[in-house]
């Protein structure tokens, strides 16, 4: 098992150089140099600002000197400093934000796995039934939607009309004054429209995995063997077959990581929440370059950590993944 | 093989309930400025924020524009936006796939690896952080999503000419003394065309949500022009008391989506059924 990790954090390397070139690219990606697109664009850059762009790039260098300075600066997670009025450095900024971005989108993937996985077993067992119709429909619409859409008709829904739900931030303007079970009630309201519709895309995706791999195994060799011996129905494709084909969703999920982190940008906007990808759209709106670089560079860090999670933990899963 | 496939595909409702969904939205995207009922960027400040009536089928927005008006020449952009965005996917995922899958050994290993590392960024990640250095206009957001969304394409294309390379109409190619190039573009690439066709049709649904949700945001196309994105950003706006600003653009969006969607499949359904899932 040392083995396996060690070797699939070799093959790491080159991804992560690959990760900083490309962040380093889309930085110099601007005609002429990142500095005068910055006092072009914006007037409220000064020449201060240029002044230390100029240092956290060292752009007065050649270009593979200032590729190897920025990755010194990298390696010890020195982002430089927000544009914004606050001049805060960029890997505080991102830090405190993490938690919020990350706890919706795991709590998003584990609506998915809850609700997709068994829709997925079921429309396959059920095959060609009215339950796999109707769920074959919602699929489909699932892959077309656009989920900030659903959002605002959620929104309108549950928030303006029925008002059951708050529309934005993760909490009420009282939150310091209520008891603690009407705190976390409080904050659980704000989190279910977030929570939901980022799980959205993922449900539809992964359901109608988890329904052509159940087809898929189903029609095995061991499958037959299993109901030959005599094995109860359930037991055959509960036990049997639904452990061989959850494997390969391990990966799924691993993969998704990206999309969901993407998607934050999306949700946290339109429902006012301090997370990362808040963060992220208000530095583009307002061109602060050292935090949107950070963000960019942070989110290909976790999805490669999420992609790692998920080739060692179908590793201790499978073994037959450790040896080939 | 050609008669075969069109029998399959009209057999096939969803696909053809597609397809006529795609061919409407071509059609009224030509026709925009005959069929739309008002000039979509007129401004009415007597009629603002009208809810849907016989006059204003779809209402009117805060600076009293007809929706459907505008919706109608919004069209233009989701059609423009699917086929550039793609078109430029699609050649870029060709080539590499093509150069990867037929030459194998380190050029395969160099062009996967940049695949996969382009894969570790969230895509919209990689949009939004290029549009904040290059300003966003219509040009550069489809530019934008062609250069991120290549990945897929290119391991297609890659699969489809390493079975293909090894066949006898490729040995007969180059035993005649066809140049690589030849072999490629001429004799390979027209075989995988199929497979291209289907990522090309449910790439442009890709590229039409990408649009849209930039547009939402207010990163994508800029008012005035009208896309069915940035419609959706006025109904945000007044989401609490204009909620056909809000409707109307989001259901055309999942209408065009869904119809490039089941086209795709059923696409893919005609030209080989056993790929059916």
């Amino acid at each position: 098992m040392t083995r396996y990790i060690a070797r699939r954090l070799l093959t790491m390397i080159p991804l992560l150089v690959g990760i900083t070139i490309i962040c380093f690219a889309v930085i110099h990606l601007a005609p002429g140099s990142p500095t005068d697109l910055q006092t072009d664009l914006n007037p409220r850059v000064s020449a201060e600002a240029k002044e230390r762009l100029r240092a956290l790039y060292n752009l007065d260098k050649p270009i593979y000197e200032q590729y190897i300075l920025w990755l010194k600066k990298l390696a010890v997670l020195d982002l430089g400093e927000s544009f914004s009025p606050d001049h805060r450095p960029v890997i505080d900024k991102i830090t405190e934000r993490l938690p919020v971005t990350i706890t919706i989108n795991a709590l998003s993937m584990m609506l998915i796995i809850i609700v997709a996985i068994p829709i997925g077993v079921l429309s396959a067992v059920h095959r060609d039934t009215l339950f796999d119709r109707i769920t074959a429909i919602f699929v489909f619409v699932g892959f077309a939607v656009p989920t900030f859409w659903l959002a605002l008709l959620l929104m309108i829904l549950f928030g303006v009309n029925l008002g059951w739900l708050p529309i934005s931030g993760i909490r009420s303007l009282n939150f310091e004054y209520l008891p603690p079970w009407q705190a976390s009630w409080d904050v659980i309201k704000h989190l279910i429209l977030p929570v939901l519709l980022s799980a959205f895309g993922g449900l539809a995706g992964l359901s109608r995995y988890m329904r052509s791999n159940m087809l898929e195994v189903i029609r095995q060799d061991y499958i037959t063997t299993a109901r030959a011996k005599g094995l109860s129905e359930r037991i055959v494709i509960y036990k049997h077959a639904l452990r061989n084909a959850l494997l390969p969703v391990i990966t799924i999920l691993g993969l998704s990581v990206p999309t969901l982190i993407g998607g934050s940008v999306i949700f946290e906007t339109i429902f006012a929440i301090p997370g990362m990808g808040q963060l992220f759209y208000m530095s583009v709106m307002s061109r602060d370059y050292p935090v949107v670089m950070g963000i960019l560079f942070i989110g290909a860090i976790l999805t490669l950590v999420g992609n790692l999670i998920a080739d060692v933990s179908y590793a201790v899963a499978d073994p037959r993944i450790r040896v080939s | 093989m050609k008669s075969d496939f069109w029998y399959r595909f009209f057999k096939n409702k969803m696909a053809v309930a597609g397809g006529i969904v795609v061919i409407a939205l071509f059609v009224v995207s030509f026709l925009a400025p005959w069929i739309a009922p008002y000039d979509p960027n007129e401004i009415d400040l007597v009629h603002v924020l009208e809810p849907p009536s016989a006059d204003h089928l779809f209402g009117t927005d805060q600076l009293g524009r007809d929706v459907l008006s505008r919706m109608i020449w919004g069209s233009r952009i989701s059609l423009k936006v699917g086929f550039v965005a793609t078109g430029i996917a699609i050649v870029i995922g060709a080539i590499l796939g093509a150069l990867a899958g037929y030459y194998g050994r380190w050029t395969d290993s160099v062009v996967m690896r940049f695949v996969d590392i382009m894969l570790c960024f969230p895509s919209f990640f990689l949009i939004l952080a290029v549009i904040a250095i290059l300003e966003p206009s219509i040009w550069n957001i489809m530019i934008v999503i062609g250069l991120t969304g290549w990945m897929g394409i290119t391991r297609l294309v890659r699969a489809d000419f390493i079975t293909l390379k090894e066949r006898d109409f490729v040995h007969a190619a180059r035993a005649i003394g066809a140049s690589d190039i030849r072999i490629i573009f001429r004799h390979i690439l027209p075989n995988a065309m199929a497979s291209m066709l289907v990522a090309a049709t449910l790439g442009v649904a890709g590229a039409i949500l990408t649009e849209s949700a930039l547009s939402f945001l207010g990163i994508g196309v800029q008012p005035p022009t009208p896309s069915w994105g940035n419609i959706l950003t006025a109904g945000k706006d007044n989401i609490d008391i204009a909620w056909w600003l809000s409707l109307y653009p989001g259901l055309a969006i999942l209408i065009t989506v869904l119809g490039y969607n089941l086209l795709g499949e059923g696409i893919r359904d005609s030209l080989d059924p056993r790929l059916r899932s």
